[in-house]
């Protein structure tokens, strides 16, 4: 019998000739991510469990980005707590203002097709873009991988999603994330892996596969995988020969199978407070917001961007816009595209790269009775400021024509 | 077998880590210092209202959202004796039993119970209440012998050799 992406990679990984759902197995991490958060958190635990160093320095990232730059004076304990651990323990894979841990873990090369890679973030299922095998753990198990370099996971099931044809002109990635969140519900595919396949996907950039294996997990998914290829093969700089084995087998076993006909799909949006409370943008229309969000590790890369200097360009916003580039590289590439001064012109607020909004913490947060329009990965109660705050979570092109008229409008 | 009667808090589906512990809390120093804001999204009255042994009912997905391990350390520091929910999010769980919380599963005591019930939980066999009894499963033995450790920390310390 065949097999899915999922039981490959782990397969190749343990060097078992067999896995199957619901098999515990012992996996080698290829890589582990920290961000300056949990740091204080993996430091204690690391060192009350009695290790003394880690299993490999070279295979630990540990990136600052939702502290970045401080909005609080108890903010920069996290960074003292991580420099010392940089220092005690010789990390060398340590970025202190590049950007969002999500969107470097790929960029920057660290987690590639076949690998497996666990982080200390819910999102850490981004980097099944490329193939990659990631998840996000909490800091104690952290701990015990950086002494150990193993972890027990569960062998899950795999959920096939099946999108061909050609998504419509105002239909991005996003919009196909959240329809599929909306249709497993925020548990449907709780413990299990997705794989997304499809002309549709095969169409798509990395950037957008990013999106959809981002957002993978407000379904419950412990990590979504896309097939590699040659736009996967340039964008980590690998060879197409040495990951043409990660595929899921067509007598492979899924639990699942959900088909969409891309042409069938509309812009749609997350509404108040549930990540799986889908909607047609085309009911919205009209809703008045009090600021709009693009960016984060969801929606913050060049090409959504690119799309909202598109909308806003010669425009005028009128409403609060706050941009937020995902990392360094972006936001550089976004100046030298001419995208930043077009969105600056419109009235655009631009923050530095990082997680700020998206988590609440600053760049933007809202009091009782707002409503923002974001193109980030969560609207749950307290999100973005206080719990009476209204988030809905769109699309890039959904959210720049919204701030133009600072109500709820569907993309041209 | 362990048994344990308390007094249940009933929360609805999708009990997310933000309502849990929001992240502007995240930076305070100790669990100990976070706990007094458990829930304040949802509920603000009940993180000092659960008394020690009280049980939290909850519906699907209880722990879903982010990866902070603050959510599960909570429920415990607020002393909260087990969680019973119709099913839980995958990060939420490990995080639990890594930690020493327990988590049962059982699909329909939410539906029965008010707050302010009392149940009694046979571990591995049953919830007792009003006369009713809901059968529950065992966990499997490799989380069984983390729990049994009392956690990650404990299980690697005995592996590091620091004490039993």
């Amino acid at each position: 019998m065949g097999n899915t992406i999922i039981e490959k990679i782990i397969k190749k990984n343990t060097g078992l000739s067999e896995v199957k759902p619901g098999q515990i197995v012992t996996v080698h991490v290829d890589r582990v991510m920290i961000h300056d958060i949990f740091i204080p958190f993996v430091a204690d635990k690391f060192e009350e469990m009695g290790f003394d160093r880690l299993w490999d320095p070279d295979k630990v990232v540990l990136i600052y980005d939702h502290l970045v730059p401080a909005s609080a004076v108890e903010d920069i304990r996290h960074f003292k707590i991580g420099d010392a651990f940089v220092k005690k323990y010789g990390l060398t894979h340590v970025h202190r203002s590049d950007g969002i841990c999500h969107q470097l873990m790929t960029e920057a090369g660290y987690a590639g097709p076949g690998d497996i890679v666990f982080g200390t973030d819910s999102h850490t299922t981004t980097y099944g873009c490329v193939g990659c095998f990631s998840s996000g753990i909490g800091y104690t198990e952290m701990a015990s991988i950086l002494g150990t370099g193993e972890m027990w996971v569960k062998v899950p099931e795999t959920i096939k999603v099946v999108i061909n044809g050609t998504l419509p002109a105002n239909v991005s990635a996003k919009d196909v994330i959240l329809r599929l969140i909306g249709d497993l519900r925020a548990d449907g595919a709780t413990y299990k892996a997705l794989e997304i396949t499809g002309s549709a996907v095969d169409a798509m950039s990395v950037a957008s596969r990013m999106t959809i294996s981002n957002m993978a997990v407000e379904a419950g998914a412990k990590c979504c995988l896309f097939r590699p290829d040659e736009k996967t093969c340039q964008y980590t700089g690998t060879d197409l020969s040495e990951v043409d084995w990660i595929y899921g087998d067509e007598d492979a076993q899924y639990c699942q199978l959900i088909e969409y006909q891309a042409e069938d799909l509309v812009p749609v949006c997350a509404c108040p407070s549930q990540v799986d409370n889908i909607h047609p943008v085309s009911d919205l229309v009209g809703t008045k917001l009090d600021q709009v969000f693009i960016g984060s590790c969801t929606n913050g890369r060049l090409e959504d961007l690119a799309e909202a200097a598109r909308i806003l360009d010669g425009r005028q916003t009128a409403c609060k816009l706050i941009i937020t580039p995902a990392s360094r590289k972006i936001y550089l590439e976004a100046i030298e595209a001419g995208y930043m001064e077009i969105l600056a012109r419109a009235g655009a607020i631009i923050t530095q790269p990082g997680c700020g909004l998206c988590c609440g913490r600053a760049g933007g947060i809202l009091t009782d009775g707002e409503t923002v329009l974001a193109t980030n990965n969560r609207n749950f109660l307290g999100r973005m400021g206080t719990s009476k705050v209204g988030i809905y979570l769109g699309s890039p092109a959904t959210a720049a024509i919204s701030a133009i008229y600072g109500e709820i409008r569907e993309p041209l | 077998m362990e048994k344990f009667t308390g007094k249940v808090w009933v929360l609805g589906d999708d009990i997310d880590t933000d309502i849990i512990i929001p992240t502007e809390y995240l930076a305070l120093p100790t669990v100990e210092d976070m706990k007094q804001y458990g829930f304040s999204p949802l509920r603000p009255e009940l993180a000092g209202q659960i008394h020690e042994g009280d049980i939290i009912v909850a519906g699907k997905n209880f722990g879903c959202g982010s990866s902070r391990e603050q959510a599960p350390e909570i429920i415990k520091a607020l002393k909260v004796k087990c969680v019973i929910a119709k099913s839980y999010a995958r990060i939420f769980f490990r995080n639990s039993i890594n930690n020493g919380l327990l988590l049962i599963e059982n699909s329909e005591i939410q539906d029965a119970v008010k707050e302010g019930d009392e149940i009694t939980v046979t571990l591995g066999e049953c919830i007792e209440h009003n006369g009713r009894t809901y059968p529950v499963a065992s966990l499997p033995d490799n989380l069984m012998d983390i729990l049994r450790a009392g956690g990650l920390v404990k299980a690697m310390q005995q592996r590091n050799g620091l004490h039993s």
